[in-house]
């Protein structure tokens, strides 16, 4: 039986079609997760797309973190269960306390709209189980605030334990130690700024994203 | 105190003809409400009334047409169930006074008219000019525009796909900002701006109503600029009647709006854009053939103390108006709620008065349900009996003696090299800010000749099918001769889409011209929609809609007629990517064109004779529109069986255009990375020349490509071949890609003052 993926949707959000749409060519059954509900109605896996929730007034994430969901979405994760925030998504678990750091402007002060190569760097996380550390994929990013940061103690206990999921082959937007996705202790809840859905056919020029999406629906983590 | 007083009807912009023919219409003076409604409803921006004369001979009808100009969007039948909407629009005036709003609202704008038909809005379209950017001004409103379009086109959600970006003298009091929006929905979805249904409610829908955007349709965009160097300050006092937009609210809407289409909620829809409440009310009454009674109390307001007149005028962003049935109501407030849109009954359908034993569907106006009538107007008055103009026009004294003076005669270059890398600049440092691969359709982005979509959406039954897009403008060529210049834009943009694989088959217009009092940007807006007229006839192409700016104007003196075409095509199979510009090394290079015999090439109006000479006269190249129909068929139909096929027969294809064979050949270089060893191009003018009708093309199977061109009647000549380092065009000039493609990516950042 096909994984069911839940997919959060807050008023705001844009990409929740097109992650739907991904989950499904790597056999998910998206359901979407209204963000005014408490529950994550019995889903496989979590995913927050990207986008502006509540118009990323205040700033990206700050009032998402308030919505009802979002504390199903904790208890999801608290319990093991894997959750992954896509660009928004990463800016709403960090504002949510799931994810450490923050992401603040990129380095140009502008938004940025452009393809990357990544480089996986831990296999070690629900979104990259059983992706060969040093594989590279080349995923589209999109965002104004992608340039990730947080102070030295957090970094150094990202490296240490290795969850620096994916960095960025040429760091476009001045994240600290090239991060473009980091994964929490319990290693199930997975942050990244680049758009995997947005590398999901050959047609609109990569499909390395579903690599890391089909990892993600075979992701158990123990 | 003697000093006399302007009359009011003066003061909101209409003349003392106008209103006499309202004091006629209604057969008593209007009130001051009344005349507020007039003067917004009959501005220049919402009746056309200079230019609807001269639309009309435009050709509007074709096969898949299903909804032509005069409604929201135009709409054509794409297949599978599928129709496609489009539209265009200018943003000028605001944009001139306020960059990142004015640019912000213009895309808000034009993504209701789109979703008002019932359309998804897939992708945007920004054509953009400028002044040149040595200017601090310039700068200025370059990155303010671009800001605005990016934060607001971004977050509502719709990628912006394409666009262009001209740089001239011209503009520098007043850019040019248009945007064009493309939709789909399920062909029964399909939705009119009309009221039916006496007895039905008038539903105001989205933000709430205040001071901003009053007067923006006549303050703003139907007058011009005093000018006096850098902004002067009347016009910056202007600043209140740009809007100020909010894409969060804007995408609240959207969905609510596209959820209650879906459930059939709405008998009928309208956006509010410019002339706000008044129009809409009146637009909606007058195509239903229905009267409608407006309670004011209920439109709620952003600030107290507003009079009628300016919650009617308003052109607070981010609002719709919907017809529904009072048993639908409850439903429809429910789903609002659900996405957080404010939804307020201000209103009902009535029946039509009968006066005279004619139905006349009356706008009344009141305070509130049962007070006194504030305003009582026939719909159909403020709507569609606009005054319309047959103003005088006047060929320019010198245009015969300007034609005879052509750039051909100037010296050539001392080096052809250095004046082609000064033609050099791709628009990368715009469209990286912008998000172009929202959907997931974008198969083609910006920086191609065309923007090509996969032909799906959410809510869209499948299809295999693919749309493109691309817009077109060219001050230079319509400067030279508006006619012929028009004809070449409507014929660059069927060339552009056949870059991509897309056969042409509906275009909208965007005509950006000076102030129409004057008898030269009369007859260059005459002209042009002539030229237009003739190109589309020839190439079976109608147009769907259109939107005219004029005024464009700064201290009297008048932008260069700048009509801008927007083309849409359709690629019946799309499963591969397009070859795009990029050339592959080892492929060989040929040019396809007409079979005519050669002749001079002709610079007029030319990139080469503008921007490297300063020549601003002189001939246009002969356009043959029935031998470029045959090239551009040839040319679409090789790249369709890329797309669609993987014929593999085309490595790269580009069509010469602006700056010529020369900056073609560099752009592909650019783009792919490798040289090429060109022969027999003899001089500059053949370097130089933007001939229509021709296309590079790289193909590793030469014979094939020359055998099926030949076989269509076609001429092919081989250029070169694609390799080494360098771009080198025998006897005229060598230089390596590195320089091409630094000068391509470094052009645009450098003069804006940031370091690559």
């Amino acid at each position: 039986m096909a994984q069911k993926a839940g997919v959060v949707v807050f008023p705001g959000t844009n990409c929740e079609h097109d992650v739907a749409g991904a989950l499904r060519l790597v056999g998910a059954e998206p359901i979407f997760l209204w963000h005014g509900e408490a529950t994550v109605r019995g889903v496989d896996v979590v995913v927050l797309p990207g986008g502006f929730a509540h118009g990323d007034y205040l700033r990206p994430g700050a009032i998402a973190r308030f919505s009802p969901v979002m504390e199903a979405v904790a208890a999801f994760a608290a319990s093991g269960g894997p959750v992954v925030g896509i660009c928004n998504g990463f800016q709403v678990l960090t504002e949510a306390g799931l994810l450490p750091g923050a992401l603040q402007k990129n380095r140009t002060l502008r938004f940025m709209c452009t393809t990357v190569d990544l480089v996986v760097t831990s296999d070690r996380s629900a979104l990259t189980a059983g992706v060969p550390a040093g594989t590279t994929l080349r995923i589209p990013v999109n965002n104004f605030d992608g340039s990730y940061v947080c102070d030295d103690r957090v970094l150094d206990e990202l490296r240490a334990e290795e969850r620096i999921v994916l960095r960025y082959q040429e760091n476009p937007n001045g994240s600290v130690d090239d991060i473009a996705a980091i994964c929490n202790a319990g290693r199930n809840v997975v942050g990244l700024m680049p758009h995997p859905e947005r590398a999901s056919s050959k047609l609109i020029g990569s499909d390395d994203g579903l690599v890391l999406l089909r990892a993600l629906l075979a992701a158990r983590i123990g | 105190m003697e000093g006399e007083v302007e009359p009011l009807h003066r003061a909101l912009g209409l003349t003392d003809d106008e209103f006499g023919d309202i004091v006629g219409i209604l057969g008593r003076e209007p009130n001051h409400l009344e005349l507020a409604l007039f003067g917004v409803m009959w501005s220049e921006h919402c009746s056309y009334k200079s230019s609807r004369v001269h639309l009309q001979r435009l050709p509007t009808e074709g096969p898949g047409v299903l909804v032509g100009p005069g409604e929201n969007a135009g709409v054509i039948d794409a297949g599978d169930g599928i129709a496609v909407a489009i539209r265009i629009e200018s943003h000028n005036h605001p944009s001139a006074i306020e960059p990142h709003q004015g640019a912000a609202t213009g895309v808000g704008g034009i993504l209701r008219d789109i979703f008002t038909m019932g359309a998804r809005p897939l992708a945007l379209m920004d054509p953009l000019s400028f002044g040149p950017l040595d200017d601090a001004r310039q700068r200025w409103l370059l990155e303010g525009v671009v800001s605005g379009i990016s934060s607001y086109g971004n977050a509502v959600g719709v990628p912006t796909v394409g666009g262009e970006l001209t740089f001239d003298p011209c503009y520098e009091q007043n850019p040019l900002v248009n945007v064009l929006c493309m939709g789909a929905l399920p062909v029964e979805r399909l939705v009119l701006g009309a009221a039916s249904g006496p007895g039905n409610l008038v539903v105001l829908l989205g933000a709430s109503t205040g001071r901003d955007g009053i007067g923006g349709v006549s303050v703003l965009a139907s007058a011009g600029f005093d000018g006096a160097s850098s902004g002067g300050a009347s016009d910056q006092s202007k600043r209140p009647s740009v809007q100020v937009g909010d894409p969060y609210e804007e995408k609240r809407l959207i969905e609510a709006c596209l959820e209650l289409l879906d459930a059939r909620l709405v008998v009928g829809i309208q956006d509010l854009g410019g002339a706000g409440l008044a129009c809409a009310t009146s637009e909606t009454a007058a195509r239903g053939r229905v009267g409608m009674d407006v309670d004011l109390s209920a439109v709620v307001r952003r600030e107290g103390g507003m009079q009628p007149w300016e919650v009617m005028t308003s052109e607070s962003q981010e609002r719709m108006l919907a017809i529904v049935t009072p048993e639908d109501w409850p439903t429809v407030a429910g789903v609002c709620a659900r996405w957080e849109v404010r939804a307020s009954v201000i209103g009902r359908v009535t029946e039509p008065d009968v006066e005279e034993g004619r139905r006349v569907a009356r706008l009344r106006i009141r305070e509130h349900p049962g007070g006194p009538v504030l305003a009582d107007v026939p719909a159909a008055a403020l709507a569609d009996e606009g005054p319309r103009y047959h103003r005088p026009m006047a060929r320019p004294a010198d245009f015969e003696v300007r034609l005879d003076d052509g750039p051909e005669r100037l010296a050539p270059p001392d080096d052809c090299g250095a004046d082609l890398l000064s033609l050099l600049s791709d628009a990368a440092w715009v469209y990286r800010q912008y998000d172009h691969q929202l959907f997931l359709n974008t198969v083609e982005g910006p920086g191609g000749d065309a923007a090509l979509l996969r032909l799906a959406g959410p809510g869209l039954p499948p299809s295999r099918r693919g749309v493109a897009v691309t817009t077109d403008g060219n001050p230079r060529w319509c400067a030279v001769d508006p006619r012929a210049g028009t004809a070449m834009l409507v014929a660059e943009a069927v060339a552009n889409l056949a870059c991509v694989g897309a056969r042409a088959v509906a275009v909208v217009n965007c005509c950006n011209f000076g102030n129409p009092e004057h008898p030269t940007v009369m007859w260059q807006l005459s002209e042009a929609i002539d030229g237009m007229a003739e190109a589309c006839r020839a190439l079976e192409l109608p147009v769907i809609g259109g939107n005219v700016s004029l005024y464009n104007e700064s201290g009297g003196v008048d932008i260069l007629p700048t009509p801008v075409i927007g083309a849409l095509g359709l690629v019946e199979v799309l499963t591969g990517r397009a070859p795009g510009v990029g050339w592959e090394e080892g492929s060989t290079l040929v040019l396809v064109s007409p079979q005519a015999p050669r002749s001079r090439p002709m610079l007029g109006g030319s990139r080469w004779a503008v921007e490297c000479r300063n020549h601003r006269s002189g001939r246009l190249p002969r356009l043959d529109l029935e031998a470029h129909g045959r090239v551009v068929s040839f040319v679409a139909g090789l790249v369709a069986a890329e797309v669609g096929q993987g014929a593999g027969l085309v490595g790269a294809v580009h069509d010469v255009s602006g700056g010529g064979l020369g900056v073609a050949l560099a752009e592909m270089a650019v783009a792919g990375r490798v040289g090429a060893r060109i022969g027999g191009i003899e001089n500059h003018l053949e370097l130089f020349a933007e001939t229509p009708s021709r296309f590079v093309v790289a193909t590793r199977r030469p014979g094939e490509l020359v055998a099926s061109a030949g076989a269509a009647g076609l001429r092919v000549d081989v250029l070169g071949t694609v390799g080494g380092d360098e771009l080198s065009i025998e006897g005229l000039l060598a230089v390596s890609v590195e320089r091409l493609a630094g000068r391509s990516a470094g052009a645009l950042p450098l003069a804006l003052g940031e370091q690559r």
